[in-house]
């Protein structure tokens, strides 16, 4: 009963992550699985931004500079130094927190819109650096030799084991986003969120909690990365730093609610639903994007906390079920 | 008696402007100290630079025996001492509570949250907020948030207190009722600096008083002395015959 009361927060999440997993198993459908599987990254990197924007109030509008990151280093790992997928994911997770702390120490000290530009301004810089970085292939990336896959089973057996990794990965995402969220350094977070000269003057120390909560919300999308281009075969420069996925995660968060545990979890769940309906529309297919950036401005306006912040504004008494 | 703060030669520029002209003073432990002067005489300055929020050019602040001129806020506030906001300063999307925890968690007992949150109700009873513990912060009134303010610095258990303005923008029965509070901190033990424009409450309350004008300290003593200090009158009161109706008041 105690159990169920610390962790009450934590249900729901779980939940919807596991209705994912199951849902392709037991239909047996790879298209299923296929779509679970995105929705799952997105539900892994959606909430790790959480991590940055909906806790400590950072806006990152580049933070897909990790995943991409994450990924070459990943794809580097597996093709040159034939290292294991789970070695290399790793290590992809490892640098990605490894740069977001090197990253931190340099712009973490800027505030609001010039954060948010420095951040775009890193993904653009980064996409540039690995252009013309010889090591990572430049602007051709790395292609993964098929026989890596047969250590794995083959490329069938490997995209069910990345299923389940990509699986084990958001629900990683969401423990820790839970854990971040109701532990002493998260109310530190919180208190840098709503005002952080105050929360200076009583003893949180800044700058330490700001680096860290960009580390931690950098670890798992360098981790996704790997696994995304392991499945998908090669890593170009083009994919591995889209701005416009930075932009989807924005509003996937914004539109579940930011700050709260569950919020980007269901934003990534109705943007995707919202995208796969939308590229396959016959009238949308080519203004996705522009439908993406509508909504966002009619989130900004209308329901800035977002659907789960707008619920338990409006009803205090899910606040204890709604984390 | 024990020097808990001491502050020598302090000088403060911002570009042309001199905002704090050889401030000094030692406070000791369990004092109450009076801080006055004009609008802009450099009052919420000098509580700045204590706090680490802007280091003085010049002048060396010594607090709890240790040098901490060029300390952050937090360290500060590591050190046990505690502020309120002349403006307000509340965690607005947080509960009540949370934000006393804040105080509490990141003071200088540095307590986890579980203590933190009993120490909070406890605080939160002590300033009169324990209806008002589950709100956000952003929804209380402004008399409220200066309660909250100085739940938040005494949730860290502070050896310090700095009070900036408490009592201003207060009813005079609010007043009344903020006086008794500060008077109970001290009975706790807390040392406390206030700056405050309520001549008859830092003149009944503050052991001594430091007086500043346009940066410059030009008065320090017991209340009665500063009420009868010319040049306090001059730069200050302006007119010695309400400094008596003043001091008759109370």
């Amino acid at each position: 009963m105690k159990l169920w009361h610390r962790y009450r927060g934590l249900i729901l999440p779980v939940l919807v992550v596991g209705a994912l997993v199951i849902w392709p198993v037991l239909t047996g459908n790879a298209a299923n699985r296929e779509r679970a599987f995105t929705i799952l990254k997105a539900v892994a990197l959606a909430s790790s931004l959480n991590i940055l924007m909906g806790y400590t109030g950072y806006v990152s509008f580049g933070h897909i500079v990790f995943y991409g990151f994450g990924g070459y280093v990943g794809l580097y790992l597996l093709t040159e130094k034939e290292w294991s997928l789970w070695a290399a994911i790793l290590m992809g997770g490892l640098s990605s927190g490894i740069l977001a702390f090197l990253l931190g120490k340099a712009i973490l000290r800027l505030r609001g819109a010039y954060f948010a530009l420095a951040t775009i301004g890193i993904n653009e810089a980064m996409r540039a650096f690995i252009n013309n970085f010889d090591l990572f292939g430049g602007p051709t990336g790395i292609t993964l030799n098929f026989s890596v896959y047969k250590a794995y089973g083959g490329a069938a057996q490997a995209l069910q084991t990345s299923f389940f990794i990509e699986a084990g990965l958001a629900l990683l995402a969401l423990v820790l986003s839970y854990i971040v969220r109701t532990s002493k350094f998260g109310l530190g977070l919180l208190a840098i969120r709503e005002n952080e000269d105050a929360a200076e003057v009583m003893g949180v120390v800044t700058p330490n909690a700001k680096t860290w909560a960009y580390v931690l919300s950098a670890i798992i999308p360098g981790m996704v990365g790997v696994l995304f281009f392991f499945k998908n075969g090669n890593v170009e420069p083009v994919d591995a730093f889209p701005l416009h996925a930075s932009i989807e995660l924005l509003v996937m968060v914004m539109l579940g609610g930011q700050g709260t545990v569950l919020g980007p979890i269901l934003g990534a769940f109705a943007y995707q639903g919202l995208r796969g309906y939308l590229v396959t529309s016959d009238i949308f297919k080519d203004i996705q994007l522009s439908v993406s950036g509508a909504l966002l401005l009619i989130i900004v306006l209308f329901i800035p906390a977002g659907a789960i912040g707008w619920l338990r504004h409006r009803l205090p008494i899910l606040r204890r079920v709604l984390a | 008696m024990t020097i808990l703060l001491s502050v020598n030669g302090v000088n403060k520029r911002f570009g042309g402007l001199q905002a704090l002209t050889d401030v000094t003073f030692d406070l000791p432990e369990g004092q109450i100290l009076g801080l006055i002067g004009p609008n802009g005489a450099g009052k919420t300055t000098l509580f700045n630079a204590i706090n680490g929020i802007y280091p003085p050019e010049e002048g060396r602040i010594i607090f709890r025996s240790k040098d901490v001129t060029w300390g952050k806020p937090y360290e500060h506030a590591r050190m046990g001492m505690a502020r309120t906001h002349q403006i307000v300063q509340p965690l607005n999307e947080l509960s009540v509570r949370e934000n006393v925890m804040v105080g509490a968690c990141f003071g200088h007992e540095n307590q986890d949250l579980g203590n933190a949150a009993r120490i909070a109700d406890e605080v939160l009873e002590f300033v009169g907020l324990a209806e008002r513990t589950d709100q956000l912060a952003g929804s209380l009134n402004v008399a409220q948030k200066k309660r909250l303010e100085m739940a938040r610095a005494l949730a860290a258990r502070p050896f310090l207190l700095l009070l900036d303005e408490v009592l201003a923008g207060l009813n005079s029965s609010e007043i009344d009722n903020m006086i008794q509070m500060v008077l109970k901190i001290r009975e706790k033990g807390i040392t406390i600096i206030m700056i405050e424009h309520v001549m008859k409450a830092v003149m009944n309350v503050s052991d001594r008083i430091v007086v500043l004008d346009y940066g410059e300290q030009i008065a320090e003593g017991s209340p009665e002395m500063i009420a009868k200090n010319e040049k306090v009158i001059e730069a200050y009161l302006g007119d010695p015959k309400l400094a008596n109706q003043l001091l008759e008041d109370d």
